[in-house]
């Protein structure tokens, strides 16, 4: 049971890695733009897709790919925020999220059009083929290396954001637009660069996805479900919140599931639930208010 | 340098400015003085084209600024301390000073910064907002000259504040003056006003009703304060 209950801890991670990317996207952009982006789902599956297209049509591997990809779904991001959302911005936030849903509706049906319904293999690197053995649990080479990468770029977008000048104007964006743009700052500029940096991270997890999932485009809006419920639970917007909740979520689920199966479905939204009756604003939210 | 003529504006649907004109020159400081609710800071709102939605004619170093957003009206070289100070909580008082782009040249220097106000440079790895009120406005304050600009919109700097401070704060607005920075002001302390600044524009219901010399204000102190303070 120790060695299996590793393995799920493991495992735990892969999901949390993704988890982690996906949420930290969401978090810098709805801090940035106040919108929810329902269309995430579908970038995320835009980048593993990309990845795909690069290997069939340019025989590009996994590599260049890995760079392509997110570069591609960044510009496609800043496209979108340039000729939709930023028409949006004074109106209701429904408009926000029927455009975003809509979006993922015509995405999904668009590369359905394209590729089919089905499932597309999608081969990873050969260089991280086989196990590794860490010496407490062996695990296949690629899926340790999908953890490095997420807790890299996760760390590298904190630090980022948390500690340098530049990431200092994008919390003065964040916390009051008005003012910084008062002090000459272009802040559409920033907004822009900020929806581009959160689907270039959803390009990320879709490529890094894509030689351990079966490529088909569906699979952002079933991901995209639970990664709303860490978002949740982290508390809306926050970076730090949505790193380790993705991780945690990840891990809780796994265990939950190796001990219960039948709960596995359901545990993400029973610890949102939780987080919510105690903490309405999530584990790392600031009170209402406190912005 | 700059000439205000007829400036209405509106918040949505209400309409909040009915008239205000007024001018000011190199090195001078006007203060707008009214009721609460008078519409001073929807002036220096407009003029900072915070609030977007305005009319009539501003003319700021004989550029019509009138219908250009805030980023570009502060590289033309103005500056706005907003009434709340605005000292941002997700950013270190240093991340506060460096935030404004350094738009000219000129500007107040860190080094500069720090031999004025040495809590700033004590004080700089703190959260901007856990710093005192007195210090905060300081910080608003040099955090605006450090992009040098040429007209600074000042609201109600003196709010809140111990007397200290608030003597600390009008000196400073006068060297500003000396070395040639046109300052438009609004507060609701009167010998603030009278302190430091050249002009007096009287604002009632968002119109601008007459524009006085502070001979004129102590004069008519009396019948103003009773004016202000209804």
């Amino acid at each position: 049971m120790g060695r299996l209950l590793v393995i799920q801890i493991f495992n735990g991670l892969v999901n949390g890695a993704f988890y982690a990317l996906l949420s930290l996207g969401l978090a810098v952009i709805f801090g940035m733009l106040r919108i929810v982006n329902f269309a995430h789902g579908a970038m995320y599956m835009l980048g593993a897709f990309t990845a795909y297209s690069l290997g069939e049509r340019f025989g590009l591997g996994f590599w260049p790919s890995l760079f392509i990809a997110p570069v591609l779904l960044g510009l496609f991001g800043v496209l979108i925020e340039r000729t939709m959302l930023r028409r949006l911005y004074n109106l209701a936030p429904a408009y926000n999220l029927l455009l975003t849903f809509g979006l993922t509706l015509v995405i999904q049906d668009g590369v359905r059009l394209f590729y089919g319904i089905s499932g597309a293999p999608y081969s990873g690197p050969p260089q991280l083929a086989g196990v590794t053995n860490l010496g407490f649990v062996v695990f296949p080479t690629y899926r340790l290396f999908v953890i490095a990468v997420s807790l890299a770029v996760c760390g590298l977008t904190f630090y980022l954001i948390d500690r340098t000048r530049l990431g200092a104007v994008v919390r003065a964006c964040t916390e009051n637009p008005t003012v910084t743009r008062s002090f000459g700052v272009d802040v559409s500029l920033w907004v822009t660069a900020v929806f581009g940096f959160g689907t270039a991270l959803a390009g990320l997890a879709g490529v890094l996805a894509a030689p351990i999932y079966s490529v088909d485009p569906l699979m952002g809006s079933e991901l995209i479900i639970t990664t709303f419920a860490v978002v949740v639970i982290g508390g809306m917007g926050s970076i730090l919140g949505s790193i380790v909740t993705g991780f945690l979520v990840g891990v809780l689920v796994a265990i939950g599931s190796a001990l219960y199966p039948p709960i596995a479905n359901t545990l993400v939204f029973i610890l949102m639930a939780g987080v919510l009756l105690v903490r309405p604003t999530g584990l790392f939210g600031l009170p209402e208010g406190g912005r | 340098m700059l000439e205000v003529r007829d400036l209405q504006a509106f918040y949505g649907k209400s309409h909040v400015l009915h008239g205000v004109s007024l001018s000011v020159k190199h090195g001078e400081v006007v203060s707008l003085i009214g009721r609460n609710g008078a519409g001073k800071s929807t002036t220096l709102k407009s003029l900072m084209g915070v609030l977007p939605d305005r009319r009539g004619t501003i003319t700021f170093d004989g550029r019509d600024i009138t219908r250009m957003t805030s980023d570009r009206i502060a590289r033309l070289g103005m500056a706005w301390v907003p009434e709340e100070r605005a000292i941002f909580s997700t950013l270190t008082v240093r991340e506060n000073l460096e935030l404004p782009p350094l738009l000219r040249p000129g500007g107040w220097t860190l080094e500069r910064v720090y031999q004025t106000f040495p809590i700033l440079k004590e004080r700089g790895a703190f959260a901007g907002t856990k710093m005192s009120g007195g210090e905060q406005q300081m910080l608003a304050i040099v955090r605006v000259l450090r992009a040098a600009p040429r007209l600074l919109l000042l609201d109600e700097p003196s709010e809140g504040l111990a007397p200290v401070i608030v003597q600390r704060i009008a000196q400073m607005v006068l060297e500003l003056k000396k070395q040639g920075l046109a300052v438009v002001l609004v507060e609701q302390n009167l010998r603030f006003a009278l302190k430091v600044a050249d002009r007096h524009v009287l604002v009632v219901d968002g119109r601008s009703v007459e524009t006085l010399t502070t001979e004129q204000v102590r004069t008519r102190e009396k019948e103003l304060l009773d004016h202000l303070s209804v």
